[in-house]
């Protein structure tokens, strides 16, 4: 033992280590564990082992779920909810409320069953993850009980199935079965194979507070049972993992209308402006990266400075790191704990080596004894430097300087990746030009990781889409009240010969229809045409697919720059212009679509600065602001029915939120919308708001869907239309919207439904405070 | 650049350009103090230490109207013995006296012979503690009373006012002309925290502090709304440690007013064992202002030692 004498000397810190003896005696009572099913436990099968990776130690054995057991918690979830729908709001409330308290009441055990498990410190379980857990249920609680009334004509999905990573196993539980239950949804969940165990212990919970048999099932194993879970008959899947197994289940789900939410990987820039506190910056470096030994999918991993305070940060940032300690997990004054699994610490070796090999410096960062890893970052790392473009997962930030808010903003957006962003000046004006600059879904202004159970969470680009927490996170679970489906006409093959005896009035001029790209009307890149409406149209194709998306990216800054007011006037300006070429337009569509045109006009004119964000009262002392936030560039392939209601409907809740379009109009059709794109000429749409590609719709709805720089895509048809296009989207993790309508022209064929899929949802931190605690603030 | 710790802060020039694009994210500081105290734990001998650690860095206080110099030759009694000898023992520790006893300049003489034949020094408070509102001339007076009564160690306060009107020159002359009134005794500055209100405030007069020559800086003056804080100790000791990359001198820190438990005294040393290192865990360099703190240390360390939690009437009083 140490003096006391002797410690007052060296004054170190001694272990402080919590007893985990309460938990190994419930997994031992316990295991081996079996698959949760429709209320109890299943026997037993096929079991692996679950390990302590801070000490090689094996904690239990869970059980490999087949598709068998998939299918059978299926059948359980389907069969149960219907009852819990029907429960209603309260009942599901109480449940809810009941799950929090309990986890409330157990959050010791649980807190150290999630340290054991995975590695991460006791602080961080303790302090963090289980708290945010019992918010998520009461929030939820709060949802359910509200569910008629905030969401009036909504309906649940039906099953959820949901796949959940390991570096917050109980936390992502929540996020998942919180809002599912809370709408109405069953749930087959299938915990990571190296964390199965707080699972586990939750399904237990869902025992002892009386969950309807079959609401929550749990069925564990590894990638194999996942791809089961999203091969089975579930209604929906929710995913957070990694971009490559996103992108996959994506492809799986093309085609189907099966709803998905995907949370996937990031490589989030973490931006320090000149005028930063850079003590905080350093903290928040802490809080970022180094927080669950950096295995954290929205950790601020690329640290971007600016050049004139560079040297002084990284001065403090190493003498901040160099305090760090790296330990057991168990030991309340260990700051990073182990890597999840030998894999997870050679994956992240080998990146590493790799960034060292491309020419990084890796400061810190020494491989330990077993799964430890000591933090560190690499520096003098060149943009295309793996480490610089990998998601390195682990406790290994980069660190690049930057001159200018300009290319601040650049080099925050030079990723696959848009999942979070944090960004660090003392200057509001600053602050939050940068946050609106930055794609991404969420940033944290001056701070870093906050995660609350009202503030949605999700990303952008490759880091996939959906929103989890809050009332956008309800929404996904949940369908709107649906319009009538209708099934849309099959074009005719495309044929470069006129139909006979329609070449047009022989008193008036040739008219020559073109594609509408950049607010000119352009000749086909192919220089073909082809027959339809008695004329010929251009033939489009790839390349001037290509060239739209450019006008449109180069048409959009200045139309969202606009303003919600500038654009309500033009869409009125468009309805104008509208009503006076009727007649024209009469040539090409009927009367109930220009009266539909007109109308749309005037109802997206209308709500072009009312679809609001919110606020959200997620802490005290912040203020955190969910904006509603264009794609950028959208693809639209419209309907082959409905030529100019079909058109309007699409692409003016688009562009009323600030986004550009490049339309594909009715294949058949077109000269509806080709005549409407001189009215758009002459009502002060901005040059390359609207382009407009008329072709065959496949071909073109492929190529908008295989193009990397479009944001969002909306396609009209059949599920062989939208199978392969909805696979390639895939690829980039671009969102797809299939719309269907019976009737273009009907009234419920607008809404907000529209303007929600035309906008993603980006959520801003930002927390007050110009006086500390208990001298008055208001943040307190 | 780092000089000896025995070496005195000479303080510098005034230098604003230290210290005047400082900005404080009080947020990011009041989230940091708040979690640095759930990232570290003691237990057993290891708490038991940092207890004592904590014993030995307290200037024992007494400034109140009512003070007498039997009042405060008690006060000096505990101050050379402020845990009872046997648990002393029972610890294997020889022996521990706090780090000074502080006092007003007329109870001086009074300390000053109690604690004589002892190592114990006698602070002083001057210079129209606590509101300093007093003409220059006569702060500088009462420096130099204090010093001739022996004290050893003097804690002055600084003119608020100055510090809200950003008159950084005119606070920096006063400090250097009290630092000189305090010939070889040691000037402890009093920024009264609770009183500057904003962080950066804080961080500011914390550089003018010590450019003028401050052998430490100190929270407050136990009189303020509110005394000392973890997010304003955090903000002083990044202060402390940029002065000391600058110019290579330790300059000391004494929080005084907010401590009042053991577990205060421990979030306090980690704070400082975290922020600045080890080193600025010895009294040269750590006072703690208190008077009713050291009691609910010996109730912690007779637990320790005991394993009974004691009652008041046990402990000696100071």
């Amino acid at each position: 033992m140490t003096s006391v004498s002797e410690i007052m000397e060296s004054m170190e810190y001694g272990p402080s280590v919590e007893d985990a003896s309460a938990v190994r005696e419930w997994l031992k009572a316990r295991g081996p564990f079996g698959h949760f099913i429709g209320g109890s436990f299943t026997k037993p099968a096929e079991s692996f082992d679950s390990i302590d990776p801070a000490r090689s130690e094996v904690l239990a054995q869970v059980s490999q779920g087949s598709a068998k057991d998939v299918a059978r918690a299926v059948r359980a979830a389907r069969k149960a909810q219907p009852g819990w729908a029907a429960l209603g709001g309260h009942e599901r409330a109480r449940f809810l409320y009941a799950i929090a308290r309990t986890i409330q009441k157990r959050e010791r055990f649980l807190s150290v069953l999630e340290t054991l498990d995975n590695g991460k410190p006791l602080r961080e379980s303790r302090d963090i993850d289980v708290p945010l857990v019992v918010r998520h249920f009461y929030h939820h609680a709060g949802w359910a009980e509200l569910r008629d009334s905030e969401f009036p004509g909504h309906a649940p999905l039906g099953v959820c199935g949901q796949i959940i990573p390991w570096n917050f196993p109980l936390l992502m539980l929540a996020w998942k079965v919180a809002p599912a239950l809370a709408a109405g949804n069953t749930v087959v969940l299938k915990p990571a194979e190296y964390t199965s165990l707080t699972a586990l212990a939750f399904a237990e919970i869902c025992q002892q507070v009386g969950l309807p048999a079959g609401v929550v099932n749990i069925v564990t194993g590894d990638g194999a049972t996942g791809a089961a879970l999203v091969a089975a008959e579930v209604d929906k899947i929710a995913f957070t993992g990694s971009t490559e197994v996103g992108r996959q289940i994506a492809r799986t789900l093309a085609g189907t209308s099966q709803r998905l939410t995907l949370e996937l990987g990031g490589k989030s820039p973490f931006v320090v402006m000149d005028d930063a506190d850079l003590d905080a910056a350093v903290e928040g470096v802490v809080d970022s990266i180094w927080f669950n030994q950096g295995q954290v999918c929205c950790a601020g991993s690329r640290i971007l400075v600016a050049e004139a305070v560079a040297d002084r940060f990284e001065h403090l940032l190493q003498m901040r790191m160099a305090k760090l300690r790296v330990g057991p997990p168990l030991d309340k004054s260990t700051d990073v704990g182990a890597i999840v699994h030998p894999v997870q610490k050679q994956r992240i070796a080998q990146i590493c080596a790799a960034a060292v090999a491309a020419g990084a410096e890796l400061v810190g960062g020494a491989e330990g004894q077993g799964c430890f890893i000591a933090p560190g970052y690499l520096r003098n790392i060149a943009p295309g430097n793996p480490g610089m473009t990998e998601e390195i997962f682990g406790p290994i930030a980069t660190l690049s300087t930057f001159r200018t808010p300009d290319e601040a903003a650049d080099l925050a957006n030079s990723t696959h990746y848009g999942l979070a962003a944090s960004v660090w000046s003392e200057s509001a004006t600053v602050a939050t030009d940068m946050a609106a600059r930055i794609k991404a879904g969420v940033v944290w202004v001056n701070s870093a990781n906050l995660f609350d159970a009202a503030a949605p969470f999700g990303g952008v680009r490759d880091s996939g889409y959906g929103r989890e927490g809050g009332h956008e996170g309800m929404l996904d679970y949940l369908r709107a009240p649906a319009m009538k489906p209708g099934r849309d006409s099959t074009p005719a093959a495309v044929s470069a010969v006129p139909d006979s005896g329609s070449s047009g009035d022989p008193a008036q001029i040739d008219r020559t229809a073109k594609l509408y790209i950049g607010g000119a009307q352009k000749r086909p890149d192919a220089g073909a045409s082809y027959a339809a409406q008695g004329q010929l149209v251009p033939l489009g194709g790839r390349k001037d697919i290509r060239n739209a998306v450019e006008a449109a990216h180069a048409g959009r800054g200045k139309w969202a720059g606009l303003g919600a007011h500038g654009r309500a006037q033009v869409l009125y300006f468009l309805a104008e212009n509208l009503s006076q070429r009727r007649e024209e337009l009469a040539a090409f569509a009927p009367a109930s679509e220009i009266d539909c045109a007109i109308r749309r006009c005037f109802f997206y004119a209308g709500f072009a600065d009312k679809f609001d964000g919110r606020t959200v009262a997620a802490k005290p002392g912040h203020l955190v602001t969910v904006l509603h936030e264009p794609h950028g560039v959208m693809g639209v392939v419209c309907p082959n029915d409905a030529p100019l209601a079909g058109f309007v409907s699409l692409v003016l809740p688009a562009i009323a939120m600030g986004n550009a379009v490049v339309a594909v109009p009715s294949q058949d059709r077109p000269m509806a919308a080709l005549t409407l794109a001189q009215v758009l000429d002459c009502s002060d749409v901005s040059a390359g708001v609207v382009n407009m590609i008329t072709g065959p719709r496949e071909e073109l709805a492929l190529a908008l869907a295989r193009h990397d720089d479009v944001q969002a895509l909306w396609a009209v048809g059949p599920a062989e239309l939208l199978r392969p296009v909805e696979e390639a989207a895939a690829q980039v993790l671009t969102p797809v919207c299939a719309p269907s309508a019976k009737d273009w022209t009907a009234a419920e064929v607008e809404g907000r439904e529209f303007l929600r899929a035309a906008t993603r949802t980006k959520t801003i931190w930002l927390p007050y405070g110009a006086l500390p605690a208990g001298t008055g603030s208001a943040a307190y | 650049m780092d000089m000896a710790t025995t070496q005195r802060n000479p303080g510098t020039d005034l230098t604003p350009e230290w210290f005047d694009r400082i900005a404080v994210n009080t947020p990011a500081a009041e989230r940091r103090a708040s979690s640095l105290t759930a990232r570290r734990s003691l237990k057993k001998e290891w708490q038991a230490a940092w207890l004592l650690n904590a014993v030995r860095c307290i200037d024992l206080t007494t400034l109140s109207g009512d003070d007498t110099p039997d009042r405060v030759a008690r006060l000096c009694a505990k101050a050379l013995q402020p845990i009872a000898p046997e648990q002393l023992a029972a610890m294997g520790v020889k022996s521990l006296t706090t780090g000074a006893v502080c006092v007003y300049p007329t109870m001086v003489e009074a300390a000053r012979r109690a604690l004589a034949g002892s190592a114990v020094p006698v602070a002083s408070v001057a210079t129209g503690f606590p509101a300093g509102l007093m003409p220059l001339d006569l702060r500088l007076a009462e420096i130099r009373y204090a010093r001739d009564e022996g004290a050893d160690e003097i804690d002055i306060v600084i003119s608020r006012a100055l510090v809200l009107c950003g008159d950084w020159s005119a606070l920096y002359d006063e400090l250097c002309a009290m630092r000189e009134a305090c010939g070889p005794a040691l000037m402890k500055a009093i920024l009264a925290t609770g009183e500057l209100k904003t962080l950066t405030n804080v961080a500011r007069a914390s550089h003018v502090a010590m450019q003028a020559g401050a052998d430490f800086i100190k929270t407050s003056t136990g009189k303020e709304p509110v005394n000392a804080t973890l997010p304003v100790s955090l903000v002083m000791l990044r202060a402390i440690r940029d002065y000391h990359d600058r110019t290579g001198f330790r300059v000391g820190f004494k929080p005084a007013g907010g401590l009042k438990t053991a577990k205060d005294a421990l979030n306090w040393q980690v704070l400082m064992a975290e922020e600045l290192g080890r080193d600025w865990l010895r009294p040269s360099l750590f006072r703690i202002g208190a008077s009713s703190l050291l009691g609910d240390i010996e109730r912690q360390i007779s637990h320790y030692v005991t394993g009974r939690y004691a009652a008041s009437s046990r402990l000696t009083m100071g």
